[in-house]
C-alpha cells in the first residue's frame, strides 16, 4: 500500500513537471486561435523563451526576472507574427513556419555569440533556478512532497487557467475576442477594432509561449539546449484542438499529455516500453480526437483568415 | 507598359524578398559584432570556390528540390502540405530499412527502395487526405501531428535490433547495392564522395510535375479544384478524388526526397534530437519558386548551396544559424509580397 501511494506520488509529480510548459503555451495558442489567428510559431516562441530564460537566469541569478524575460522574448517574436498576419494579411501558416525558422535560429545564433560558440547555455545554478514552493516542509520522498512541492510557476499556470476562463466568458474583452474570431465583419460593423484585439491576443500568446519555454529551462532542464523544446509547442497546439478551443479543455488535454510524458520518464528507467512510442501518444490522441469528435471541436470560424476591412 | 509588366512579375518580389533576407542577416551579424561582408564572402567562397564545393551544393540541393516539388504541387491544388517533413522522414526510413535488409542486385534494389519511399510518402500524406475528404479535418493540423509521429517512428525503428549500429545512435549503413552514387571516376574527378544520380532524378521529377500540372486532365482538374472547389464540382470534377490524388503525388515527392538523402548521401539514419526540417525547407523552396516546378530546381539548389556553404561559416566566427534567420525573413517577405506589389505599382488604394 505504501509502495503504491509512493509510486502514485511520483507519477503525479512527473505529470506536474511536464504539464506547465504545455499549459502556458496552450493558453497562448488558445488566445490566438480564438481571436482568429493561427499561430504555429508557438514552437519557435517557446524556444526563444527557453533560451532567454536560461541566459537571464544564468547571468542575473534571479529566476523570476528570467522567467518574465522569457515571456517577453516570446512576445517580441509574436509581434513579428502579428504585424505580418494582422496588418500585412499574410498567410498565417506560412508566417508561422517562417517564425519556426527565425526564432530558434536567432536563439542559437545569440547562444553561440554569448556562450563561446556553443548552442548549449551554461548550467543555471542556485537562485537562477525557479525554486519549489514548499522545500523542506514535507519529508523528502513523501507523497505530499511529490504532489505539493512543485515550482511556483506550476501553481501559477493552473491559476492562469481560471483567469483565462474568466477573461473569455465573463469580461467584455473576452466576448469581443471570441466574436472577432468568429465573425470579424460583424464586429467591425459594431465598432470593435478587430486588428487591435488580434494584436493583443497574438502578442499575449507569444508571451505565454515564452513563459512555457523558460519554465522548461528554469525549472526542469536548468540549461538551454537546441533540443529542449522539440515538439512541445506543437503538443500545446494539439491540446487546444483536443480541448475544443477552451482554456479549461486545453488544461485537461495538457494534463493528459503531461501524464503520458510522465509515464515516459518513469518507465524509461526500466526500459519497459520504448519512450519513442510513448512520445507518439499526444499526437495519435489528437488525430483520434479529430477523427472522432470533429463536429464538436469546431475551429473558430474566422481562424486562419486575414480580415480585410471593406471600404 | 514594360514597367508595368516588370512590376507584375512575381519573380521581382521574390528577388526583393531574398535581398531583404540577406540585409536582415547582415544586420543581425553586425549587431553581434561580426563583419557581414567577410561572412557573406566566406559563404560565397564556400559555394563557388572549387568545383568540389559546387558539386556538394548540388548534392545538398537534391532532397530539397524533391521536398519543394511536393509542397509546390500541393500549393497548386489548394492544399497546404506542411506535412512534407513527415513524408520525407518516412520515405527516408523505408528506403533505409529496405537498403539494409534486402540483398538484391543493384538494378532491382535501387528502384525498389526508391519506389517504396515514394509509396510511403504518398500513404503518409493520404492519411491526412482521407481525414480531410471524409471528415472535413483541416490538413494543416493532421499534417503537423503526422510529422511528429513520423519523427518518433523513425527514432523507434533506428533503435531496433538488427538495424541499429553497435555503439552508435544510428542505423548501420545501407548495402552498396542500394546506393545511387555516380561511378567512381566521376566521384574522383569532381572530388565529391556523395555525387549521385539524385540530381538527374530531381530534374526529371520537376519536368514530370510540370507536365502533370499543365498538360494532363488530372492537372487541369487539380488546378480547377485549387482555384475554386465548388465551381470545379459544379463542372463535373470529383473534387475529393482530385484532392486525394494531389496529396498522394505531393507526399510521394517528399518521400522521394527522403530516399535521395539516404541512398545518395547519408547512407544511414541517425536518431533525431530535433526535426531535421527538410519538409519545412521544402516550403521555403516552393515559395521562392512561386510554386513553379521548374523554379523549384533553382530554388532547391539555392537552398542546398546555402546549407552546404553555411557549414563553413564558423571558420570566420559567424554562427551558421544566420542562414535560418535569412531564410525565415525571406519567407515572411514572400508572404507579404502582395503588399510590396501594391506599394510599388501604386495600385490598390
Amino acid at each position: 500500500m505504501d509502495e503504491l501511494i509512493k509510486n502514485l506520488g511520483l507519477l503525479i509529480n512527473a505529470t506536474l513537471v511536464a504539464t506547465p510548459p504545455l499549459l502556458y503555451a496552450a493558453l497562448g495558442s488558445c488566445l490566438s486561435e480564438r481571436s482568429g489567428v493561427v499561430n504555429i510559431g508557438i514552437e519557435g516562441m517557446m524556444t526563444v523563451g527557453a533560451f532567454v530564460g536560461a541566459t537571464v537566469g544564468y547571468f542575473t541569478q534571479n529566476a523570476i526576472l528570467a522567467f518574465l524575460c522569457g515571456g517577453l522574448a516570446g512576445a517580441l517574436i509574436a509581434v513579428i507574427h502579428a504585424i505580418a498576419c494582422v496588418s500585412g494579411n499574410a498567410d498565417q501558416t506560412i508566417t508561422g513556419t517562417a517564425i519556426n525558422f527565425l526564432a530558434p535560429g536567432l536563439a542559437l545564433f545569440v547562444s553561440r555569440i554569448i556562450f563561446d560558440d556553443s548552442t548549449d547555455t551554461a548550467p543555471i545554478t542556485g537562485a537562477g533556478r525557479l525554486h519549489k514552493l514548499f522545500d523542506g516542509v514535507f519529508p523528502a520522498g513523501s507523497f505530499w512532497n511529490n504532489v505539493l512541492n512543485v515550482h511556483i510557476a506550476c501553481y501559477l499556470c493552473f491559476l492562469l487557467v481560471l483567469v483565462m476562463w474568466f477573461l473569455f466568458y465573463k469580461t467584455r474583452f473576452g466576448l469581443r475576442l471570441r466574436a472577432v474570431g468568429e465573425h470579424p465583419q460583424a464586429c467591425d460593423t459594431l465598432g470593435i477594432n478587430v486588428s487591435k484585439v488580434r494584436y493583443i491576443c497574438v502578442i499575449l500568446s507569444g508571451f505565454l509561449a515564452g513563459l512555457g519555454g523558460s519554465y522548461v529551462t528554469l525549472a526542469t532542464v536548468n540549461q538551454f539546449r537546441p533540443s529542449v523544446i522539440v515538439g512541445q509547442g506543437f503538443i500545446a497546439i494539439s491540446a487546444v484542438i483536443f480541448g475544443k478551443f477552451t482554456p479549461h479543455g486545453a488544461m485537461l488535454a495538457c494534463l493528459l499529455f503531461g501524464f503520458s510524458s510522465g509515464v515516459k520518464v518513469l518507465t524509461s528507467a526500466g526500459n519497459v516500453v520504448s519512450p519513442n512510442l510513448i512520445s507518439m501518444i499526444p499526437y495519435l490522441a489528437t488525430i483520434l480526437a479529430l477523427v472522432l469528435f470533429v463536429g464538436k471541436a469546431r475551429v473558430p470560424a474566422a481562424s486562419g483568415k486575414p480580415y480585410v476591412k471593406s471600404k | 507598359m514594360v514597367k508595368k509588366k516588370i512590376l507584375d512579375n512575381n519573380a521581382l518580389y521574390t528577388i526583393i524578398a531574398i535581398l531583404i533576407g540577406f540585409v536582415a542577416g547582415a544586420i543581425v551579424l553586425a549587431l553581434a559584432g561580426i563583419n557581414p561582408a567577410t561572412t557573406y564572402g566566406k559563404l560565397f567562397d564556400s559555394i563557388f570556390g572549387q568545383t568540389k564545393y559546387l558539386v556538394y551544393s548540388v548534392v545538398y540541393g537534391v532532397p530539397l528540390i524533391f521536398a519543394g516539388l511536393g509542397v509546390a504541387f500541393s500549393f497548386r491544388t489548394g492544399v497546404f502540405n506542411i506535412g512534407a517533413e513527415g513524408q520525407f522522414v518516412v520515405g527516408a526510413l523505408v528506403s533505409c530499412v529496405l537498403g539494409i535488409k534486402l540483398d538484391l542486385p543493384a538494378v532491382i534494389h535501387v528502384p525498389l527502395c526508391i519506389l517504396a519511399a515514394a509509396a510511403a510518402g504518398a500513404l503518409w500524406s493520404m492519411i491526412a487526405g482521407v481525414m480531410k475528404v471524409k471528415r472535413g479535418i483541416n490538413e494543416v493540423l493532421s499534417f503537423i501531428m503526422l510529422n511528429w509521429i513520423a519523427f518518433y517512428l523513425s527514432n523507434y525503428v533506428v533503435n531496433l535490433k538488427g538495424i541499429k549500429a553497435d555503439g552508435k545512435e544510428a542505423t548501420v549503413d545501407i548495402l552498396e547495392s542500394a546506393r545511387i552514387l555516380f561511378p567512381k571516376e566521376i566521384l574522383t574527378a569532381t572530388g565529391c564522395k556523395s555525387f549521385n544520380y539524385g540530381i538527374i532524378l530531381a530534374v526529371a521529377a520537376a519536368i514530370a510535375i510540370w507536365f502533370i500540372i499543365n498538360k494532363t486532365t488530372l492537372g487541369y482538374e487539380l488546378r480547377s479544384v485549387g482555384f475554386n472547389r465548388f465551381a470545379a464540382t459544379y463542372g463535373g470534377i470529383n473534387a475529393n478524388a482530385a484532392i486525394l490524388k494531389a496529396m498522394a503525388i505531393s507526399g510521394a515527392m517528399a518521400g522521394l526526397g527522403g530516399a535521395m538523402q539516404i541512398l545518395g548521401n547519408q547512407m544511414r539514419i541517425a536518431q533525431f534530437a530535433s526535426q531535421e526540417g527538410y519538409g519545412f525547407q521544402g516550403i521555403t523552396v516552393a515559395l521562392i519558386a512561386g510554386s513553379n516546378p521548374i523554379g523549384c530546381i533553382i530554388s532547391g539548389l539555392f537552398y542546398g548551396a546555402m546549407k552546404y556553404g553555411g557549414q563553413k561559416l564558423s571558420l570566420v566566427g559567424a554562427p551558421k544559424e544566420v542562414l535560418d534567420i535569412i531564410m525565415g525573413t525571406i519567407v515572411i517577405f514572400i508572404a507579404l509580397s502582395h503588399i510590396l506589389k501594391k506599394l510599388l505599382s501604386g495600385r490598390g488604394k
